[in-house]
């Protein structure tokens, strides 16, 4: 086996969105040797692609909000299955990793009194999203690209190498976390000693060996035809964790994201952000009618409006009105949009109109939309001033992801690895409001590298070793494509068939997830679904490419495979076994909300414990679930809920508790 | 790759330099654009030529300038004892009968200065006469470049200087202007096309200096903060709007400065008489 | 919905060499030029080598030159071009190319760097920041760059003269000097740093001679030239060619 290069880190984070700098930039001011690896240049991010703003009480807008109340909401928009700590946590800590952005060159839009502008946004109660027009991700993840940069400046002056104390490994993929050889009970036993790495550029591997890794690669999106994600959200960090051994947590609940573009169709999907309804646009289908407020759940009930009127004077007089239907959380809306497009009251591409054009004049719309404005006119030639846009849902978010402690945002069963950002689960519960993700990178970003540089120079026994067999292992896992013909005749299942194209067998995985276990899922379809996954991840042992290794998109793919077919696979199992509806899991078969399911977490684990992938077996699977008891929620926190409101969610003995 | 730049190790084709330097994508072409690139500076490159050849035989046939009651903005101010007289005029005798050739070259290096160094005259002579570059993503052929980073281009930063010389003409135009409400007898009240032809003259030539970006940055651009400045923020906002149109400003008011002066030529000479409104 | 095929000509190859390479290739209504290359990969050229994230026009990484000119893949539809003509697609021809449509931007991280950060205000915490609107409207404009870097691959000062690369930083990050010179709060004069004099210096803000193609380029529509580097040479003027100074500066450069 070649030889591979090899370096010492104490801290590497893997993924370089929101998330991933944050927690870079934190480990390296605690004082740990901090590198980044991410697959796309850097500042690149899909965070960049994240619109309306983040989500923080400092109640610049309207001075009643406080954590508090962020709180509630968020707890609400997941309907209560939320890790309620980690939402404690991010409501608290938020103004703060807002404020901190501004002490980095951030401009975000202002108030007449000079300070950060916030808005409104479905499921918030206040208007609460710092914001810069409709480009907050690019703010974002500029503002801490540019932070790394100062960072290594300060570097550079004091030892002459920029990347001294970080550096950032850009075009680069991760394809296992390695760990030290478990020898029976040692307190250096299993634990992470570094990450398997290629660069894309070269297709040189790589190997950076660290006592503590961060995972922050963002979401599972490629899995699914239609969705607002990049190409890079293949679940690459869900599926090094399972491979690593630790646990994902609630992976049904998949966010569809109500409004995404559905015409043309090669820019299906593309997200046409909420901040259009926060700013006045409303729903209506191809009768005109404003169907959302047919839609408006019992539990929802006393929030929103009932008549037009009084939803168009909210916009005005937000005190003594309630709020559009418009605003109702992401999974309400989509599930809406959804049933009117199959009772046939769909527009011409089978989607909704979301109208700005009535409602406010051109001019209004061009300066608090551009980029909204822009998309649709480049991308669609539609003005949205004059026109209504047709929107239809989008697969947007996983709130699903890695089991991670509240606290520290360590992975739970492995030590040393570190989730944050979408890539970690618990925080949104069953159902993410908008703005909560942008502020959810920053605060458990931040929580990540602190608590890994603090694992990291906190070992006692120096550094864990990295175990030569895993790395050829790793490296024979990556080079496989290359040599499918021959690796396929070896093996039972499929002896001299040629390879396959791995663009194929993607697609045919995306329109699996589609149908099967899209938006409405049912149990006879999620049954198929997992058969069809099993005889992708067969054929997808035969994946096979062409060329060599630099640069090549092929070779790329195919790697992504696994990961996005283990993850297809968590969020199948689990939606199978979720017997309820509720937030970004709906099941036709099981409707309602069930007060006994709101205290199961499902868990995901890779069957295999020895983190090898030898089951082709197309029946059995690689994962198996369990079940687990959440803790339950601190009665202070409980509190602030109205006790009407509790018993819609809580069971009778929770209650009494 | 990291985020430095390491320089590549392979050992690349060489083409020459530029868009054909070693290492990059090596494309024989020197670009690949298939749209007409040429037609504007070819049309730049000809309006101003037109300019030049027009504005070099008027500066220095040094007749024909006066008709009253209209001056040509090329003689005016008029500053040598050689000048025509002209009643209430701008004329002094500032420099003395030593002074032989036209007049016209004394005062036209102000105006002709501040158009050499607008910053749009620049975009348009620097594409049109010197390509550098001819447009974008075309090769330009020169084999060195140091752009504005020393002597003679340096001096295109004395460009406000210019801008503060082009105010005082301006000045004087709008004296001009003024004199020209009256009729061939010097009596007030009166007005004839040559009028309204230095009225559209005046006020381009002022849209023009107002919206240069000199002026933009003296008015308010330089200050860091605008809430404490509201009034030099509204001046500011108004020099913005005109300066995004500086380049059509440019051309019109070269356009009527010519016509200004070759109306008075037309007048003066006898070819035309000045139709008289009142 | 109609569908034609089109010709493309796509450069492939690396730092050895390479060529335009012809291809017929299925164009659907509504399509931009990313999709064709998409399309490619997925069928005829599994190996082509492009590089790209959102397709939304968001994240600059689909930078590319269509028919001669700089473009984002994602942004360029196909109805732009007439059934009949060939399109063409070439990487960056500024920066080194690494494989067919991807091309080493270094470079530009290597300028980002040399630019000083911003410096935050001594006196003020997290949360003290009061800017007004008026005066963040400047900055912001420039804070909406995807970093795609087309502007720096047609300004010609590099574009045409690889070693002016060493003393120029471009029009990003010119304009990112001037971003920050007009940040409301930021300190850096108080620090020591003449952001308008490192403009000149550092930065190699008179190699530019406001020829605008940056603008042209810009996908999001700043106006670079205008907004940017304009008022940072006037900014420079301020401090460097008043007459007099200037004048002052040099007797003592002579006589020392």
């Amino acid at each position: 086996m070649s030889v591979v290069d090899r370096q010492e880190w104490d801290v590497v984070v893997v993924g370089a969105g929101g998330a991933g700098l944050r927690a870079a930039i934190e480990a390296r001011e605690r004082g740990a040797r901090t590198a980044v690896i991410c697959k796309s240049l850097f500042g690149k991010a899909h965070t960049v692609m994240a619109e309306g703003g983040i989500a923080a009480a400092m109640g610049n807008a309207n001075e009643h909000d406080n954590w508090q109340v962020h709180f509630r909401d968020t707890l609400r928009g997941g309907k209560f299955l939320n890790q309620w700590r980690m939402a404690e946590l991010h409501a608290q800590e938020a103004p703060q990793r807002v404020w901190e952005l501004e002490t980095w060159g951030a401009l975000f839009d202002r108030t007449k009194d000079g300070r950060i502008s916030q808005r409104n946004f479905g499921g918030h109660e206040y208007p609460r999203l710092a914001h810069v027009g409709d480009r907050t991700g690019l703010e974002l993840i500029r503002t801490l690209q540019q932070k790394v940069v100062s960072l290594q400046q300060e570097d550079f002056k004091e030892t002459g190498d920029y990347e001294s104390r970080l550096k950032v490994f850009q075009e680069c993929t991760v394809t296992r976390i390695l760990k030290t050889v478990s020898d029976s009970g040692s307190a250096a036993g299993d634990r992470v000693c570094g990450v398997f790495a290629y660069d894309r550029e070269s297709g040189r591997f790589f190997v950076l060996e660290a006592p503590a890794v961060v995972i922050a690669t963002g979401g599972i999106g490629k899995s699914f035809k239609v969705t607002s994600n990049s190409w890079e959200y293949t679940g690459d960090g869900h599926a090094l964790a399972l491979l690593a051994g630790a646990p994902l947590l609630n992976m049904e609940f998949v966010q569809f994201h109500p409004t995404g573009m559905i015409w043309p169709p090669s820019v299906k999907g593309i997200l046409v952000t909420e901040s259009v309804r926060g700013d006045g646009g409303v729903l209506r289908n191809a009768e005109g009618r404003r169907f959302m407020f047919d839609y408006v759940p019992d539990v929802f009930k006393e929030q929103y409006a009932e008549t037009e009127e009084e939803a168009d004077r909210w916009y005005e007089d937000p005190d003594n009105n309630r709020r559009p239907p418009e605003l109702l959380p992401r999974d309400e809306v989509a599930r809406a949009i959804n049933s009117e497009v199959k009772e046939g009251r769909g527009s011409p591409h089978g989607g909704v109109f979301l109208d700005v054009s009535t409602r406010m004049p051109a001019e209004v719309v061009r300066r608090r939309l551009p980029s909204m404005y822009h998309q649709f006119k480049e991308l669609a030639d539609v003005d949205i001033t004059a026109e209504p846009m047709e929107v239809g849902p989008t697969c947007h978010y996983v709130m699903g992801g890695i089991a991670v402690d509240s606290d520290t945002a360590a992975a739970r069963g492995v030590p040393g690895l570190f989730a944050a950002g979408e890539v970690a689960g618990g925080m949104h519960g069953s159902n993410r409001l908008g703005g909560n993700s942008l502020s959810d990178l920053l605060v458990f970003g931040r929580r990540a590298g602190l608590h890994a540089a603090e694992y990291a120079q906190g070992l006692a026994y120096g550094r864990p070793p990295v175990d030569d067999a895993q790395v050829d292992a790793a490296a024979a896992e990556a080079l496989r494509p290359f040599s499918a013909e021959e690796a396929g005749a070896g093996e039972e299942t499929a002896a001299g068939t040629p390879p396959e194209n791995p663009y194929t067998l993607h697609q045919e995985l995306q329109q699996t997830m589609n149908d099967l276990v899209g938006i409405i899922r049912r149990e006879s379809e999620m049954e198929q679904a997992l058969k069809k996954l099993g005889e992708l991840r067969v054929r997808a042992r035969r994946a096979g490419v062409e060329g060599h290794r630099q640069y090549n998109p092929g070779w790329h793919l195919a790697l992504d495979l696994r990961n996005m077919l283990l993850v297809s696979e968590c969020v199948a199992r689990a939606a199978l076994e979720r017997t309820e509806s509720r937030g970004g899991h709906t099941r036709e078969d099981y409707p309602a909300m069930e007060r006994d399911w709101r205290r199961i977490n499902l868990l995901c684990r890779l069957t295999d414990p020895t983190g090898g992938l030898a089951a082709t077996d197309p029946v059995r699977g690689q994962i198996t679930l369990t079940r687990e008891t959440t803790e339950p929620i601190r009665p202070d926190l409980l509190a602030l809920f109205a006790k009407e409101e509790l018993v819609k969610y809580l069971t009778e003995e929770e209650l009494y508790e | 790759m990291a985020t430095g730049t390491e320089p590549p190790a392979t050992e690349p084709h060489t083409l020459r330099g530029g868009v054909r330097s070693p290492a990059r994508a090596s494309i024989a072409a020197p670009h690949l654009r298939t749209d007409r690139w040429w037609l504007a500076p070819a049309a730049t490159a000809a309006g101003l030529f037109a300019f030049v050849v027009y504005s070099t035989w008027r500066a220095f046939a040094n007749t024909h300038y006066y008709a009253a009651p209209y001056v040509s903005p090329f003689y005016s101010p008029c500053l040598a004892q050689n000048c025509e007289t002209m009643r209430a005029g701008p004329n002094y005798d500032l420099f003395g009968s030593w002074w032989v050739i036209s007049p016209a070259i004394i005062i036209l290096v102000f105006p002709l200065g501040f158009r050499l160094t607008c910053y749009y005259y620049r975009k348009a002579y620097y594409r049109g006469f010197w390509a550098s570059p001819p447009a974008c993503a075309v090769a330009e052929p020169h084999q060195k470049y140091t752009g504005e980073t020393r002597f003679p281009l340096i001096l295109q930063n004395v460009h406000r200087y210019f801008f503060y010389a082009a105010i005082l003409v301006a000045g004087v135009l709008t004296y001009d202007t003024v004199l020209a409400f009256r009729d061939q007898h010097y009596r007030w009240g009166h007005m004839g096309l040559g009028t309204l032809v230095f009225l559209v003259n005046i006020v381009l030539i002022w849209a023009y200096t107002i919206s240069c970006h000199s002026c933009r940055h003296i008015v308010g651009g330089k200050l860091k903060h605008f809430s404490k400045h509201p009034l030099r923020y509204r001046f500011w906002q108004f020099v913005s709007r005109l300066n995004a149109r500086h380049m059509q400003l440019a051309w019109a008011s070269l356009f009527s400065v010519a016509l200004a002066d070759f109306y008075v030529f037309l007048v003066a000479s006898g070819a035309f008489d000045d139709p008289r409104f009142f | 919905m109609s569908s034609y095929e089109a010709r493309f000509k796509v450069w492939r190859g690396d730092a050895q060499g390479g060529g335009l390479e012809d291809f017929e290739v299925e164009v659907n209504d509504g399509e931009v030029v990313l999709d064709i290359i998409h399309r490619l990969q997925a069928t005829q050229a599994p190996d082509l080598a492009v590089r790209w994230n959102c397709k939304a026009g968001k994240c600059g990484s689909c930078s590319a030159e269509i028919n001669g000119r700089p473009r984002l893949m994602c942004m360029t539809r196909m109805s732009v071009f007439t059934r009949e003509e060939t399109v063409t697609v070439t990487p960056l021809r500024t920066f080194p190319v690494v494989r067919d449509l991807v091309t080493d931007v270094g470079y530009n991280y290597t300028k980002a760097r040399e630019v000083p950060s911003f410096v935050p205000p001594a006196d003020l915490g997290p949360g003290e920041y009061r800017m007004f609107q008026e005066d963040v409207d400047r900055p912001q404009e420039f804070r909406k760059c995807i970093e795609c870097f087309l502007c720096q691959d047609v300004c010609h000062v590099v574009r045409d003269h690889e070693d002016n690369k060493r003393a120029y930083a471009g029009p990003r990050f010119l304009m990112r000097v001037a971003e920050l010179d007009m940040h409301p709060l930021d300190a850096a004069a108080d620090s020591g740093l003449d952001r308008k004099r490192t403009a000149q210096d550092d930065h190699g803000l008179g190699y530019c001679n406001i020829t605008k193609c940056c603008t042209e380029v810009c996908p999001e529509g700043i106006q670079i030239t205008d907004n940017a580097l304009i008022p940072l040479k006037e900014r420079a003027v301020d401090r460097k060619y008043d007459p007099l100074v200037w004048l002052g500066s040099k007797i003592r450069r002579r006589s020392s």
